[in-house]
């Protein structure tokens, strides 16, 4: 009768074996299926409510915690949504962490009204569209503005907000923040060093060993923990070289898009910057220890984007003066003229078709969009916003008065590309084959071969949602 | 009788609460997962649709994913191999390594048992966190710093594709040492010291008496480690995650099965496939699991 349990060393090892395996599985879980919430009746429309909104619904909004914090939201875009709705409750959330804390929602059935689904951890837009998740942010171009009942929203947007943010034919996501993307530099160690800036290549190159001659600092640096800070100006470059429809050709994943000539060359002149002109460690940093370096002067240019000069503000000497200029000219016969910009909406905001207050949040982004919220929000955050002149008579900082200078002078020479968000597959690709490309582990001709092959076996994924433009 | 029977309803009164939460957490999310293996389901969706073995057909062409398997079966043979044999090692040394007459560590053995301990204390995240300023490639890392004063030129520790593996394995070795370091010291301890004694009067050097004693006598102890390290070489994930370049890379040089899992599932948020990927690494660990033990099987050494 004294059969006390034994514990096999054996029995042990097998329970221990096991436990893991669980764990790495019970990350999953079913989606679970539910009716999704009966959104009431909307109140009436007019010209000063042009949705409907319920006067008394309450509204959730989540803000990605990132480098704009999310005090723009709390002290600019709520408080003057209250001024007109003072009766609906705002349930103001914000997080670094978009995809865990929302998308369990999703699936749930249940999703906030407002998300700024931005940052590392965004849920994939892809994903979002293909099962109808995003509200159709159509009427909303079409509403009159909140400032002007006679100018309608569409009217005082970047025209680039509405083809960026078009997903299956419909406008869904709303990009906040123009981002333009430069070589960015010290205006005080370019004057006092007598450095100008490059206005083609070859001044490039000759600045490179000018400044690395001197002793003085590293001529060039990138996040080469991050190489889509490198692929930015090489496509840029590209587009330059060869016109717009380059990077369109990529987007549309045509056949012998990245083996085209203009993207060769362009891989060829940045891998000579990668062999001769990087700040020693440069593959092994990150974007903030790279710039951080810029901020201590031991290295002059670094490409990035009009977030910088905000993302930097706590390491960036008073007398700094961040600078930006667009890519040289690689020769006398590119495509486009100089001063070409790569431009592109950012911090998106999307409404969820299955939440339960739609309406009061397409009226959010109306308020978002007014003047004095554009306005306020660029100066709190040192960025151009996608609201036209909402900057003007604004006290700019010298990085983001550089930007905005460089955007009026490029006019309507301004060039982006979409494929990263669309296929995400393909943008892992291009970090590592970009990264090898700057060390020299790839050549460029087979840098481009790479990325040709990467783009046909999407284009042959059937199942793999695509998009064109 | 009566005394079985209240027996039984004792025994299943304690069970019942455990296995209610072993069925819910972690059965039914293994069923759940061979389910969503066989769908295009994209993390959103309430309705995923069945696509059968679709996910499995694309998985065997997937280089990235069968990289990720080799990268774990190096680790499967390697992290073994270089720990076991340094943890081995210290725990000689710090037991029976004293070169004079009796059995003894070597002096100061008791500060170095727990100074060995200390990687195993510190958080998985920790350890990556720290290691990536300790391989920092420029003159504030830790091991590149001494040897730029040096003149030497920098290791690229994480960003070269040739070495990034390495440095894992490095970092992974350094973390699991230590409690191995304390597993083989508790293996010796029940050793009779008689036998240590009297293969010394023999005349055995430190070199036979650590072949011709302690390694046989402590054979059992070695294979629990091996099969546990084993098993942290399968499911490595956080150390790759955080530490690396790109999350596994630069260039996928140090991508693993739980990351390429993790990256499929959350960002690109094909949770169908990644599914397929988890029920493909669930067979590798249980396979691994099923061989160990059985080879494992062995008569025990009474003393």
């Amino acid at each position: 009768m004294s059969n006390t349990p034994h514990i096999t060393r054996r029995g042990l090892l097998r329970a221990a074996a096991l436990a893991p395996v669980a764990g790495a599985l019970a990350a999953c879980a079913t989606p679970a299926q539910q009716a999704p919430a009966a959104s009431a009746a909307p109140a009436a429309t007019s010209a000063s409510n042009p949705f409907g909104v319920v006067a008394n619904k309450p509204l959730e909004i989540w803000i990605f915690d990132g480098g704009f914090g999310n005090a723009y939201a709390t002290d600019i875009h709520q408080p003057l949504f209250k001024t007109k709705y003072p009766q609906v409750e705002i349930k103001h959330n914000s997080t670094k962490e978009i995809t865990k804390v929302l998308q369990p929602r999703f699936a749930g059935g249940n999703p906030p009204e407002v998300i700024d689904n931005s940052g590392a951890n965004a849920m994939d837009m892809g994903a979002l569209a293909q099962d109808g998740q995003l509200q159709d942010l159509t009427p909303l171009l079409d509403a009159p503005s909140w400032d002007d009942p006679n100018t309608k929203v569409r009217d005082i947007l970047d025209p680039a907000v509405a083809e960026f943010g078009t997903y299956d034919g419909k406008f869904s996501v709303l990009g906040y923040v123009n981002y333009i993307h430069g070589i960015w530099y010290s205006q005080k160690v370019f004057r006092d060093n007598g450095w100008a800036v490059p206005k083609t290549w070859d001044e490039f190159l000759a600045l490179c060993e000018t400044i690395k001659k001197s002793g003085k600092m590293a001529p060039f640096t990138y996040a080469g923990k991050h190489p889509q800070y490198l692929y930015e100006p090489l496509l840029t470059m590209a587009a330059k070289i060869g016109g717009n429809e380059v990077l369109v050709n990529i987007d549309n994943l045509e056949d012998g898009a990245w083996s085209a000539e203009p993207v060769k060359q362009a891989a060829e002149a940045w891998a000579e910057v990668g062999a001769k002109y990087l700040m020693q460690g440069t593959t092994g940093l990150d974007h903030v220890q790279t710039q951080t370096a810029q901020n201590k002067y031991q290295v002059a240019m670094l490409p990035s984007g009009s977030w910088l000069e905000n993302e930097q503000k706590d390491t960036t000497p008073d007398d700094f003066e961040y600078g930006m200029f667009a890519i040289p000219d690689f020769t006398a016969s590119d495509k486009m003229p100089y001063g070409t910009l790569h431009t592109q909406p950012g911090e998106s905001f999307i409404v969820s078709a299955k939440s339960a207050n739609p309406q009061a949040g397409m009226e959010y982004l109306r308020a978002m969009l007014s003047k004095k919220a554009a306005g306020d929000f660029s100066e709190l955050v040192r960025t151009v916003s996608v609201v036209k002149g909402a900057g003007e008579g604004r006290d700019l900082t010298p990085g983001a008065k550089s930007a905005t200078e460089a955007l009026t002078a490029a006019g309507a020479n301004t060039v982006y590309y979409r494929w990263r968000t669309w296929y995400a597959q393909l943008h892992d690709e291009a970090v590592a084959a970009t990264g090898q490309l700057m060390s020299g582990g790839v050549t460029p001709a087979k840098y481009v071969e790479r990325l040709q092959k990467k783009a046909d076996e999407i284009k042959n994924d059937s199942a793999i949602k695509k998009y064109t433009r | 009788m009566f005394n079985t029977y209240r027996r039984g309803l004792f025994i299943t009164a304690f069970l019942a609460a455990p296995v209610t939460l072993y069925l819910v957490y972690v059965i039914s999310p293994y069923i759940q997962a061979f389910y969503i293996a066989t769908t295009d389901w994209r993390g959103v969706s309430a309705t995923p649709n069945f696509i059968g073995l679709d996910n499995f057909v694309r998985l065997f062409s997937d280089g990235i994913f069968w990289k990720a398997v080799t990268h774990n079966a190096a680790l499967l043979v390697l992290l073994p191999l270089f720990t076991i044999v340094i943890a081995l090692f210290f725990a000689f040394l710090l037991n029976v390594g004293s070169g004079g007459r009796g059995v003894a560590g070597v002096p100061g053995s008791k500060v170095y048992r727990v100074v060995f301990f200390f990687p195993q204390v510190l958080a998985v995240t920790v350890v990556a966190v720290l290691f990536q300023q300790v391989f920092r490639p420029d003159d504030s890392g830790m091991l590149n710093g001494p040897l730029m004063a040096l003149g030497l030129s920098p290791i690229s520790f994480l960003s070269d594709p040739g070495i990034a593996f390495w440095s894992v394995l490095g970092v992974m070795v350094w973390q699991a040492v230590g409690f191995y370091v304390v597993l083989f010291s508790a293996g010796l301890a029940s050793i009779p010291r008689d036998m240590f004694e009297a293969a010394a009067i023999d005349g055995a050097g430190r070199v036979s008496l650590f072949f011709r004693i302690t390694l046989p006598l402590l054979w059992d102890t070695v294979q629990v480690a091996w099969v546990y390290l084993g098993i942290l070489a399968l499911d490595v994930f956080a150390i790759v995650w955080v530490m690396t370049d790109q999350q596994g890379g630069p260039d996928y040089s140090t991508t693993v099965m739980a990351t390429e899992i993790y990256r499929n599932a959350f960002e690109y948020f094909r949770f169908g496939y990644a599914s397929a990927l988890g029920v493909v690494m669930f067979f590798f660990t249980i396979g691994f699991a099923i061989l160990s033990l059985r080879l494992s099987r062995r008569e025990r050494i009474e003393y």
